[in-house]
């Protein structure tokens, strides 16, 4: 099989990042939150970033911040995405005042625009990882919901389906056995997306100063530090903002590749 | 009742019950969370006494439900309460600044859609060859970044590279319409990047969607030239599509608003919520929530009208 | 002689790119070298099963290609010039005003937005062929030659106003209006029900022999095109197999293929004598949920064992319902369900293991009967597993027993459906079936998606299959041929009731109810002058009345 050229290059980059987000401690040269330099230091030999606002070391921060960044997604997406389909499928499944239940309050929560709704949140909740894990996870949790009961939703009406219900199959069977394999595909390009939007929510969260709080840094966070520098012309805010924007265009690449492939299995192309 | 009424009908009187619902939720959600709105503005360490007097003042004391609809009541005359922190009303303080919003958002809707449209077309007409390719990995992109990133890349180039604007876009009361217009230049920008990638890319395919319809062959099999085929043919059943697509990305620049606003320090309906979250002042965040959930809620709304108002099925029945 | 010649084509090549799951793209080829000639006002049958490049062909003559298919070799003369290589200027030029097309689906070929009028007349007039008033004119007559409800007012309907027969009949209507030399119809007929067939068929035939029009003549079925076409020229994998006139092919085939299409429908089978039904239905009633209109209205049938009982009927006379009321699926609002001897529960959840075994269902699409994700040996394997506790080894020879036993040789096991072709999985769906030792096997519509030759063959291992094993067979069908072909009892549906019952000699021998005349007569025979003896006798019987 040919991987096309965008798509090995969002691989390697997104290896990179998450390798970069696991051995944080044993790479960054210097610690997540102590002043080592100057305020606002050109990069140099001893900073090969230069240092911020406070003068602390830029590389190290954006070391730390990927293992955060990341971190804070992946978590969420994982529960978005655990929560999302164990939902969508038991509505599709069930159907009934079960599918309606979980439609219309996933419909209520998508009424919103969910930066709204997590703006409204954390107005009153406290701010701290867990919360913040919890509140993007079930929020983006009504999109995979969604995706998830129609993939079900569409097969559940395959005639194989039919056939292993009047051939008498438990539950278990039909749904890990006949309907889980085949919707598995759209599934996993589908976690791409939830991720990357993940990645985008916490980020703007953190800019906004409700997300990750200091003394810990992430992405998001490390622009707003930095901000202020930009109008007298030092650009230790891009830093953190081009690693948001590559991280999410690598694996952005990658769930495009996904998405091709799995819709040219079900025989979309060439009519 | 003609059928194409019912169902209008019947979609209004489900947005209205959606933003009731909205609004319970907005409230009496976050009322049953943890957190205790007298405790947060007096701090850790008030007596209980203190607390308790200022929910008396406050009106905290009474039953949800009640506070609910007093709240609600207040909002459909009009009046949205006063400000914990300040004491402020709020309604007031929402007036200019919903204006603000609404400029800024107009002036990004207004050079986003015919971009958008056009792009899509492009992209559309030569689907797989070199303008698309170009126009759809840009769009790629730019759909990757957030709107505070963007925003950055914007003021960096924009005021540093090449210094044509100021970085913050400051507007005042009284302020002519172009200086208003040089003031929120950049911001507009930002905000058309953002949401123009979106658009162009759906307008392309639902256009291609309807060029691939058996219909469209016909047509080409009548021998009709490329721009009737499109003019005649294709566009008529692609408006609802586009519409729909300009509506809903309408509704997502109510979000990128928010955000955009925070960076250029523009004094706006954005920029007043998150001011008031930072702040955990629950009545302002509840009303600004509704505002914005409403607009939203109104947009979608309108995207579904004009479906079924384009629908030839529906527009003639049998 | 040489000025009659509207279409000449000689050595066609067509290509197209095709992309199979998983692999790089490769270049396939679609026809090898086909050499076709249409004489002016001729009628010309393009005949051959999925996959023979009719279609393909057909467009060739209006030097379009779908889908990215590319005329790659060979020359296409219409009228005089050549076109398979000229710009798309002088191909707009013609298309819509030398050539025109009929396809399958009128309904996705009409623009929904525009009313029927405004289509029908467009390309009288981009073309310049004649005013809008004259274009109108000639549109109405159109309408009232191919009998079409109020000629005068029919234009101003938008698509979705009208019936699918009737569209089609538009869409003729379309293709005739600019008085073309030649009209390419694609299956025209194809996607209509039974008694309506035969009235689109018919208003067709006269609308071309009125407007002495030339026409190419695309579909899968001989009898269809034995009843509009002077001359028929076999196809079959891009290849042209048998040219003749239509008495010819018909009467005298002299290939095999030509012979075995031309036999397909001819299997008999002895109707077996009365027994002791093993299936009882009494009084079934059934509505779905949520609606208040009865979709099957007090059937009452018995099956007996080893026999078949085949259900007839159009879309939407409930047959296929009746089947979901049998298996459960759909539990009736009122009467009984007897099987075996006992009485089964109405909703599927209340049955036994046994009743689920003993009732088993194939499908009319193979395709998603099967779980793409699942070999064939795990999709025939389950049932072995399910009911009789089968597992590894002993599992395994049964599931080549049953492969054998449905002539499917070694190494089929390990294949997935995709890797299948459309007779071979039915096939696996038959053996599905039989692994559960049922007594009683529903077939819905279970050939009306092959090919006939594939079509034949199923039945014939049916057929066989039950002389060994002694099932009985509920065979749900539209077609009368398969009827003929495989049931020992008849029954007849029409919107949810059964209108005729009974031992198929009785069933099918007059004197008929009307229903059960109309669709018996509906039913292309492969003989020539069939269509107009059908309208003759319908003519003679409204005018008796």
């Amino acid at each position: 099989m040919r991987i096309p050229f965008s798509a090995l290059v969002g691989m390697v980059l997104t290896g990179g990042f998450l390798f970069i987000a696991v051995f944080a401690h044993f790479i960054a040269p210097y610690p997540i939150d102590a002043p080592v330099g100057g305020v606002w230091e050109s990069p140099s030999a001893s900073f090969w970033l230069g240092t911020d606002t406070i003068g602390r070391d830029i590389l190290s921060r954006l070391i730390y911040g990927a293992q955060i960044t990341i971190f804070v997604a992946l978590a969420s997406s994982v529960l978005a995405f655990s929560l999302g389909s164990f939902l969508g499928f038991l509505a599709a499944v069930k159907g009934g005042w079960v599918d309606q239940l979980l439609s219309r309050a996933v419909d209520l929560v998508m009424a919103i625009p969910a930066l709204i709704v997590a703006l409204v949140l954390l107005s009153v909740l406290p701010l701290n990882l867990t919360v913040l894990i919890l509140v993007m996870g079930v929020l983006d949790s009504t999109r995979v919901f969604r995706l998830s009961r129609a993939v079900a939703a569409d097969i559940a009406v395959m005639d194989y389906v039919e056939a292993a219900k009047l051939r008498g199959e438990k539950g278990n069977w039909v749904i890990f056995r006949e309907i889980l394999p085949n919707a598995l595909s759209p599934l996993v390009a589908e976690f791409g997306l939830r991720f990357i939007f993940a990645v985008l929510f916490i980020s703007t969260l953190s800019f906004l100063g409700l997300g990750v709080q200091p003394p810990l840094a992430d992405w998001g966070g490390m622009v707003k530090e930095n901000k202020d520098g930009l109008i007298y012309g030092k650009s230790a805010a891009l830093l953190p903002a081009g690693a948001i924007a590559a991280l999410a265009i690598s694996v952005n690449l990658v769930a495009d590749w996904i998405l091709t492939r799995t819709s040219s299995l079900k025989g979309g192309r060439g009519g | 009742m003609h059928p194409i009424l019912k169902l209008l009908v019947q979609r209004i009187a489900l947005g209205l019950l959606l933003l009731f619902a909205v609004s319970a939720v907005i409230f009496l959600g976050v009322e049953a969370l943890p957190g205790n709105t007298a405790q947060a503005i007096l701090g850790q360490s008030a007596t209980p006494q203190a607390v308790a007097n200022l929910e008396a003042k406050l009106g905290l004391d009474q039953p949800p439900l009640t506070r609910y609809f007093s709240w609600l009541g207040g909002i459909l005359t009009g009046d949205l309460g006063k400000a914990l922190t300040n004491g402020a009303d709020i309604a007031q303080s929402i007036g200019q600044r919903l204006g603000n919003t609404l400029f800024l958002a107009g002036c990004a809707a207004a050079i986003a859609v015919p971009l958008a449209i056009i792009l899509g077309l492009v992209a559309a007409r030569y689907a797989g060859k070199w303008p698309d390719k170009v126009i759809s990995g840009i769009t790629l992109s730019t759909i990757s970044l957030p709107e505070f990133v963007a925003a950055y890349f914007v003021i960096y180039l924009l005021t540093q590279l090449f210094p044509i604007f100021q970085p913050v876009a400051m507007v005042f009361p009284g302020m002519g319409f172009w200086a208003k217009l040089h003031a929120v230049a950049l911001p507009v920008i930002v905000l058309v990047l953002v949401v123009l990638a979106h658009m162009m890319r759906m307008t392309r395919a639902a256009i291609l969607n309807v060029m691939q319809s058996a219909y469209v062959e016909t047509a080409e099999l009548k021998g009709l030239s490329p721009m009737t085929i499109i003019w005649r043919h294709a566009f008529p059943n692609a408006i609802a599509p586009v519409v729909a697509v300009v509506m809903l990305n309408l509704a997502y620049l109510v979000v990128g608003v928010v955000v955009v606003e925070v960076v250029f320090g523009y004094n706006a309906l954005g920029q007043y919520l998150v001011d008031h979250v930072t702040k955990r002042d629950l009545p302002v965040v509840q009303a600004v929530g509704l505002i914005f959930a409403a607009v939203y809620i109104f947009l979608n709304m309108a995207a579904d009208i004009i479906g079924i108002l384009a629908n030839p099925r529906l527009r003639h029945p049998k | 002689m040489a000025d009659d010649l509207l279409l000449d084509i000689k050595g066609l090549v067509i290509e197209a790119t095709a992309y199979p799951p998983g692999e790089p793209p490769k270049e396939v080829t679609l026809v090898h070298g086909v050499d076709l000639q249409l004489q002016r006002g001729r009628v010309l049958g393009l005949i051959g099963e999925s996959g023979a490049g009719k279609s393909t062909i057909g467009l060739s003559a209006m030097a379009y290609g779908r889908g990215g298919v590319r005329l790659t070799g060979g020359t296409i003369r219409l009228n005089g010039r050549e076109i398979r290589t000229a710009g798309p200027q002088a191909l707009r030029a013609l298309r819509g005003k030398e050539v025109t097309y009929v396809s399958q689906s009128a309904a996705a070929s009409f623009n929904p937005a525009k009313r029927l009028m405004e289509q029908v007349i467009e390309t009288s007039l981009s073309h310049g062929i004649m005013g809008k008033a004259e274009a109108e004119a000639r549109a109405r007559a159109l309408f009232r030659k191919l009998g079409l409800p109020n000629p005068d007012t029919f234009g101003e309907r938008y698509p979705h106003q009208v019936s699918g027969g009737q569209l089609q009949r538009a869409m003729t209507a379309m293709a005739l209006c600019p008085k073309p030399d030649l009209v390419i119809f694609d299956e025209p007929t194809t996607a209509l029900d039974v008694t309506t067939q035969i009235d689109v068929l018919a208003a067709i035939k006269e609308a071309i022999r009125d407007t002495q029009v030339a026409a190419l003549y695309i579909t899968h079925d001989l009898a269809v095109v034995a009843q509009v076409a002077d001359d028929i020229m076999v196809l079959r994998h891009g290849r042209m197999v048998e040219l003749g006139t239509t008495d010819q092919i018909i009467n005298a085939p002299r290939e095999d293929y030509t012979r075995a299409l031309v036999s397909v429908r001819s299997l008999e089978h002895a109707e077996k004598t009365p027994a002791p039904p093993v299936l009882q239905v009494a009084n079934v009633t059934a509505r779905y949920r949520g609606t208040n209109f009865d979709v099957l209205k007090n059937v009452s049938i018995d099956l007996p064992a080893g026999q078949t009982l085949a259900v007839v009927g159009e879309s939407g006379s409930g047959k296929s319902t009746l089947a979901r009321a049998i298996t459960g699926l759909l539990p009736p609002t009122s009467g009984r369900i007897t099987f075996a001897g006992r009485v089964l529960s109405n909703d599927v959840k209340g049955r036994s293991k046994d009743d689920l075994r003993e009732i088993q269902m194939i499908y009319q699409m193979a395709d998603t009967a099967m779980n793409p994700r699942q070999t064939v040996g795990t999709i025939i394997g389950r049932p072995l597993e399910f009911y009789f506790g089968l597992k590894g080894a002993e599992r395994d020879r049964r599931v080549q027993e049953l492969l054998d036993q449905i002539e499917m040789g070694k190494g089929f096991a390990q294949r997935y459906p995709a890797e299948l072709s459309g007779g071979q999985k039915q096939r696996v769906c038959i053996a599905r079936a039989l692994a559960a030792k049922p007594k009683l096997i529903i077939c819905d519509e279970v050939t009306s998606a092959l090919d006939p030759l594939v079509a034949d063959g199923i039945l014939k291992l049916l057929l066989n299959l039950q002389a060994e094993s002694h099932v009985a067979y509920l065979f749900i069908t539209h077609d009368l041929a398969t009827v003929r072909a495989i049931s020992d009892k008849i029954a007849v549906m029409f919107k949810g009731a059964v209108v005729r019952y009974g031992q198929k000699s009785d069933v099918l021998a007059p004197p008929y109810d009307d229903y059960t005349d109309l669709l018996l007569s509906s039913v292309p025979e492969m003989e020539l002058g069939w269509l107009e003896r059908v309208i003759e006798h319908r003519r003679m019987a409204s005018a008796g009345n």
